[in-house]
């Protein structure tokens, strides 16, 4: 198959200090990721499940390129489907969500129940006794191919593999409990949901969100502004494959009083101030004192937490040079009303026009742009060494190494030999 | 007492004409203190979902996002161009004895980045109520609702 003799040839540098630039411009490499990663032994998060509160609703997303529905059946049970016609490959839905009983495509008026079972063929026994379908056509074996699902604390993950172990084993313990902290046991609101166009491969957008090593250099906000967050301790979590990780702070229990949380967490003092900083007035999220919690799941998922701000972030690749970021913002039922203002208040850090953010909406770019004409060069990535443990540092490298283990082994490209190593 | 479709036309002339030639420190004064001013988009808007991409309940906010741009985020380097079409008035009342006024206008964004192409950046419709005394139309209440769901690489100056 073209797919692997086209990527066969390419080689990938023995030590994980080395992302060679190709991985993120060549279109081969692009092609295999869609077959080798998304629909490869990996789950991808699909929705909410609180995108899908009724029987009924449905949600258009993807897996890589692949559009997929996800619907909520009248048993109350959640489904997954290509959202491609078994007859002609046309979309089946084409709204982003809404409420169905069932999917009629246009072109023929093929239908499919709320399972993506097919139903109905339109004509299938012809008119006046002449055309239609064969006598031998099975509906039944005819469909849109179904993807096994797994939902964890209300986010619903899918995919097209059967090769992989359930969700529970894919994210580990350490995983697990950290989206635990933030969604378990509590109802979430969507508060909005914006989408974001990155002109850059998506794997650069996954590993900023992975390389704490730059928030403090390139997101100049909270620095400015003099607002001192007083949320020294933290870590860097790597999951033992690699694939994902945490990284945290909370507020170190020796500066801070302890009284009021929306005192203590974050005030501005700087050289510039905030002639509002309402905005700073936060709650303790969960009842502890992590402030700052952001987590990726290989390949593209991001649940994040930044004082107040709950959201979710899928990526999506939609080229070479070209990624789609999907931002849902979430509160939650319990909130008050007062909670829920601060969320509002608060998303202004985050999305692309977020006060902490806005910057990762063009430095992928930079990055893109930067190495154009240099495919045969590499990007060094050092910071804390060559592996990927865990780390009560955050300046390291080591959850973007991590992230490049799990690619280079899925894709699978030759690794580069001891001689070659040490000459590059 | 003078036309509102006309002061409103001629305070947002002002107000596209003050972002769109980089003197963003005017941009808060031509709201009331408090305000709300909100991007968000069409999707958003008809689901009535609460959040924005920005967000603000005061000029202070406004002025902080001034500063921010000025001062602490990086971007690229790039401008706007608005285009805006006439205001449609839908509803005129007394607000505590000030006139005010309930307007939309369509609007179209052009951004050219750098040295870059003129690319459409935006279009939609603000939803506004103004307030309307001697100083002519000051914003109550913006909510700028973006026809799309995308936003192309950033947005970083107000629209």
């Amino acid at each position: 198959m073209s797919v692997r003799t086209k990527t066969a040839g390419k080689t990938w540098p023995r030590s994980l200090t080395q992302v060679p630039y190709w991985a993120y411009q060549d279109e081969h490499v692009y092609r295999a990721e869609q077959e080798k990663l998304f629909h490869g032994p990996f789950w991808s998060y699909l929705c909410l499940e609180a995108e899908l509160a009724e029987p009924g609703d449905f949600c258009a997303t993807f897996i890589g390129e692949q559009p997929v529905l996800v619907t909520r059946d009248t048993d109350g049970q959640v489904y997954a489907f290509e959202n491609r016609c078994a007859h002609r490959g046309a979309l089946i839905a084409m709204a982003d969500h809404g409420h169905a009983r069932d999917f009629t495509c246009v072109y023929h008026a093929w239908t499919y129940n709320l399972q993506g079972d097919l139903t109905a063929v339109a004509f299938a026994d012809g008119v006046g006794g002449k055309g239609g379908m064969p006598p031998d056509f099975c509906m039944g074996r005819h469909g849109p191919r179904k993807l096994r699902l797994a939902i964890v604390h209300g986010l619903v993950f899918g995919t097209l593999n059967n090769d992989l172990p359930d969700i529970e084993e894919y994210l580990g313990e350490e995983i697990l409990d950290r989206i635990g902290r933030v969604l378990a046991g509590r109802q979430p609101v969507i508060l909005g949901r914006f989408t974001q166009m990155l002109p850059n491969n998506w794997k650069l957008y996954v590993e900023n969100v992975k390389d704490s090593y730059h928030a403090s250099i390139l997101h100049l906000f909270f620095t400015t502004f003099g607002i001192n967050r007083l949320s020294q301790r933290g870590a860097i979590i790597v999951s033992p494959g690699g694939g994902h990780h945490v990284s945290y702070s909370a507020i170190d229990p020796s500066t801070a009083g302890g009284d009021e949380y929306s005192k203590q967490s974050i005030r501005s003092d700087g050289e510039y101030r905030l002639t509002d900083p309402s905005m700073l007035n936060g709650f303790s999220e969960v009842g502890d004192d992590i402030t700052l919690q952001i987590l990726t799941v290989f390949p593209g998922f991001v649940l994040q937490q930044i004082q107040n701000s709950v959201a979710v972030r899928q990526i999506l690749p939609v080229g070479v040079g070209q990624t789609k970021l999907n931002w849902t913002y979430l509160g939650f039922a319990s909130d008050t009303e007062e909670q829920r203002l601060v969320r509002l208040k608060q998303a202004n850090l985050v999305g692309p026009a977020g006060y902490v953010s806005m910057e990762d909406g063009v430095i992928g770019g930079f990055v893109q742009r930067g190495i154009a004409g240099a495919s045969g060069e590499s990007a060094t990535v050092q910071m804390g060494g060559d592996g990927y443990s865990s780390s009560e540092s955050r300046v390291t490298e080591a959850s973007v190494r991590g992230f490049w283990q799990v690619y280079r082994a899925a894709m699978g490209f030759e690794i580069a030999g001891k001689d070659e190593d040490a000459v590059a | 007492m003078t036309d509102s479709m006309a002061t409103i036309a001629r305070a947002q002339a002002a107000y596209v004409r003050a972002i769109d030639s980089d003197d963003l420190e005017a941009w808060p004064d031509f709201f009331t203190d408090p305000c709300f001013y909100q991007i968000t988009t069409a999707d958003n808007y008809r689901r009535g979902l609460p959040a924005g991409l920005i967000w603000a309940d005061s000029r202070g906010m406004l002025k902080d996002r001034v500063s921010a741009l000025r001062e602490a985020n990086i971007y690229e380097r790039h401008s706007y161009r608005h285009l805006l079409g006439q205001p449609a008035v839908l509803a005129e009342e007394t607000e505590s004895g000030v006139r005010a006024a309930d307007s939309e206008t369509p609007f179209c964004v052009l951004r050219i980045t750098g040295d870059g192409p003129t690319d459409v950046f935006a279009s939609g419709v603000y939803v506004d109520r103004y307030l309307i005394g001697a100083r002519g139309a000051l914003l109550r209440r913006r909510v700028v609702v973006c026809d799309s769901s995308r936003i192309d690489t950033l947005l970083a100056l107000p629209l």
